[in-house]
């Protein structure tokens, strides 16, 4: 659906002056995924974006997007994806049905307002259809915006921070749509701020800040940057326990923590009774044991500082 | 052609929806067109042939435009309302510079171009459904106004030789031809202004220096310095098409979606 290579962009400021915002990018994106780009402030993920909707040119590298080569096809490309700009950018003065309708319009779609009805009754605002888009609240203005990226119904979709900025209750609702299109089987690229939203949503992310640092499913990345640990609650901790247990085959790494033990295991379901016999061997109580997930937030921070790239401002 | 429609469809829509536009659209068109009839009445018949005013009283450099025929009083009202197609002349520049102001530099503000610009429309369709929104309304009520202002000048009593004059090849000229090419030229300035500033208003204050060009006509009459006839007003459209030309080809310059989207703040 999308594949890059190499894809450069040097904005050039002044004579002599270069700013780099996105260095030899290549990805790969099939068919049905729903794609995270998580990247601090800054990052390029937008000019990403837009070099991948042919809103500006590369400056190196090719890419293609729904089959269609950047730069040879901008048109097609544009007719064939859906956006959600940073900013909503809808015609206040205008109502709802208007700002759809006028969208509908510039993307060719054939019965205009059995369309923009479809979406605006999907999207929950039918009944506000006549009222002018400036009297709607920030979550009502970001949905409608969704449904503009809608309307010609393209195979793949750009979300730029779709929830940026939304209450709680309008952001839950814009995901539970994102969860809804992506069940629809649409690719969808999703920049984001919210990591939670990103491992809530995505089957892949990509760590960015000008270069692609890692991509991978948050499980692998979780895998690779802190192998699988188990935690075990015990009512008392015995320190000399944990040498005991370090020896044992499978345990990667030990560390106590409070009354518990966090334990690092190359295979949980195969080595977890082995400790768990170990421990009640060595008298101790065991109350509870489970897999330590770390967040996605976690994992970013941790790829960005092994990375070099010291600025994590989300 | 359906993108073209659907953007003036879209500015249309929004502009009017701003009552400084409207108030730009109708207040200044009628004023401009009931200040010449005013003047026109009051120095008609009424003013027993405006109290004795000769030919001798005329600029002797505008006595070329009277007829042989004309009174003394007719040849005044000829040589003032020729003051006034100055006003006529500025409503297209006006009036688009208005809506061009918001319609531009609206969507900046409301950071609307990007999702625009993301659509299949080409730069070519986007541009000129932006200019034909804001030169179309201009010139029909450039237009509009002069018939109004035509049909009413046999109401209050205007001589059938001014009101032959004032629909003869000079002011026609001007009408039918310079405004419209004056509105093309304010458009594209608007849309030029408009890629460098933020405010609308600072975009119309610095677009509405065409006026300049028709306030050295006017000053230039008045002084006596020309006459404005066929001859000065063919040489005018004669530059507004150059200018035309130089200011369409500074508004595309302009009007480049990388340059938009990352340099328009």
């Amino acid at each position: 659906m999308i594949q890059t290579q190499k894809l450069t962009k040097i904005f050039k400021i002044k004579k002599g002056e270069d700013i780099p915002a996105v260095v030899d990018l290549t990805l790969s994106i099939p068919e049905g995924e729903v794609f995270g780009f998580l990247g601090p402030n800054g990052a390029g993920k937008t000019t990403t974006v837009r070099m991948l909707t042919s809103l500006i040119e590369p400056t190196s590298g090719t890419a293609t997007v729904n089959g269609l080569r950047l730069g040879d096809d901008d048109q097609a490309i544009r007719r064939s994806v859906g956006i959600l700009t940073e900013s909503p950018g809808l015609y206040e003065r205008l109502s709802a049905f208007k700002n759809l309708s006028i969208y509908a319009n510039l993307y060719d779609v054939e019965d205009v307002d059995r369309q923009v009805e479809k979406y605006l009754s999907m999207l929950g605002l039918w009944s506000r259809r006549d009222d002018p888009v400036g009297s709607f609240s920030k979550g009502m203005r970001q949905k409608l915006a969704i449904a503009r990226a809608l309307l010609h119904e393209p195979p793949l979709l750009f979300l730029d921070e779709p929830t940026s900025g939304l209450d709680p209750e309008a952001a839950s609702l814009v995901r539970s749509f994102i969860e809804e299109l992506k069940g629809e089987g649409r690719t969808i690229f999703i920049c984001t701020h919210n990591l939670n939203e990103a491992d809530r949503l995505c089957d892949r992310i990509g760590i960015f800040k000008t270069h692609l640092i890692e991509v991978d499913t948050p499980a692998n990345l979780r895998l690779k940057i802190y192998g699988r640990k188990v935690v075990f609650h015990l009512r008392e901790l015995d320190p000399l326990w944990i040498d005991s247990i370090r020896e044992l085959e499978g345990v990667q790494d030990i560390q106590s923590v409070d009354q518990k033990l966090v334990v690092g295991l190359s295979e949980p379901e195969k080595t977890n009774p082995i400790v768990i016999r170990k421990l009640v061997q060595l008298g101790a109580d065991v109350q509870f044991v489970g897999e330590l997930r770390h967040s996605l937030e976690d994992i970013y921070l941790q790829t960005m500082k092994t990375s070099g790239k010291e600025d994590v401002t989300l | 052609m359906k993108h073209i429609k659907t953007i003036i469809d879209k500015e249309w829509a929004e502009v009017f929806k701003n009552r400084m536009v409207l108030f730009t659209m109708i207040f200044l068109p009628l004023i401009f067109t009931v200040l010449p009839l005013v003047m026109l009445y009051l120095t008609g018949e009424g003013m027993g042939d405006m109290g004795g005013v000769n030919t001798a009283d005329v600029p002797i450099e505008f006595l070329s435009q009277c007829d042989e025929g004309m009174t003394g009083g007719e040849c005044m009202q000829i040589y003032l309302i020729n003051e006034f197609l100055l006003l006529f002349m500025m409503m297209p520049i006006i009036i688009p510079v208005t809506i061009a102001a918001y319609s531009i530099v609206g969507e900046k503000t409301t950071h609307s171009l990007e999702p625009l610009l993301a659509t299949p429309i080409t730069t070519f369709e986007l541009l000129a459904g932006k200019s034909l929104a804001a030169a179309i309304p201009a010139i029909i009520v450039g237009w509009a106004s002069f018939g109004i202002f035509l049909l009413a000048l046999p109401l209050i009593g205007v001589s059938s030789a001014v009101i032959r004059y004032i629909a003869g090849p000079t002011w026609l000229l001007a009408i039918l031809i310079a405004g419209p090419l004056m509105a093309v030229a304010s458009v594209n300035l608007a849309l030029y202004v408009s890629s460098r500033v933020n405010d609308p208003r600072t975009a119309e204050q610095v677009a509405a220096l065409l006026l300049v060009p028709l306030f050295g006509l006017l000053f230039a009459q008045l002084a006596g310095v020309i006459v404005i006839n066929v001859l000065v007003m063919l040489s005018f459209i004669g530059g507004m098409i150059l200018l035309d030309i130089a200011m369409i080809y500074l508004g595309v310059s302009v009007f480049q979606r990388e340059n938009i989207l990352t340099r328009w703040k």
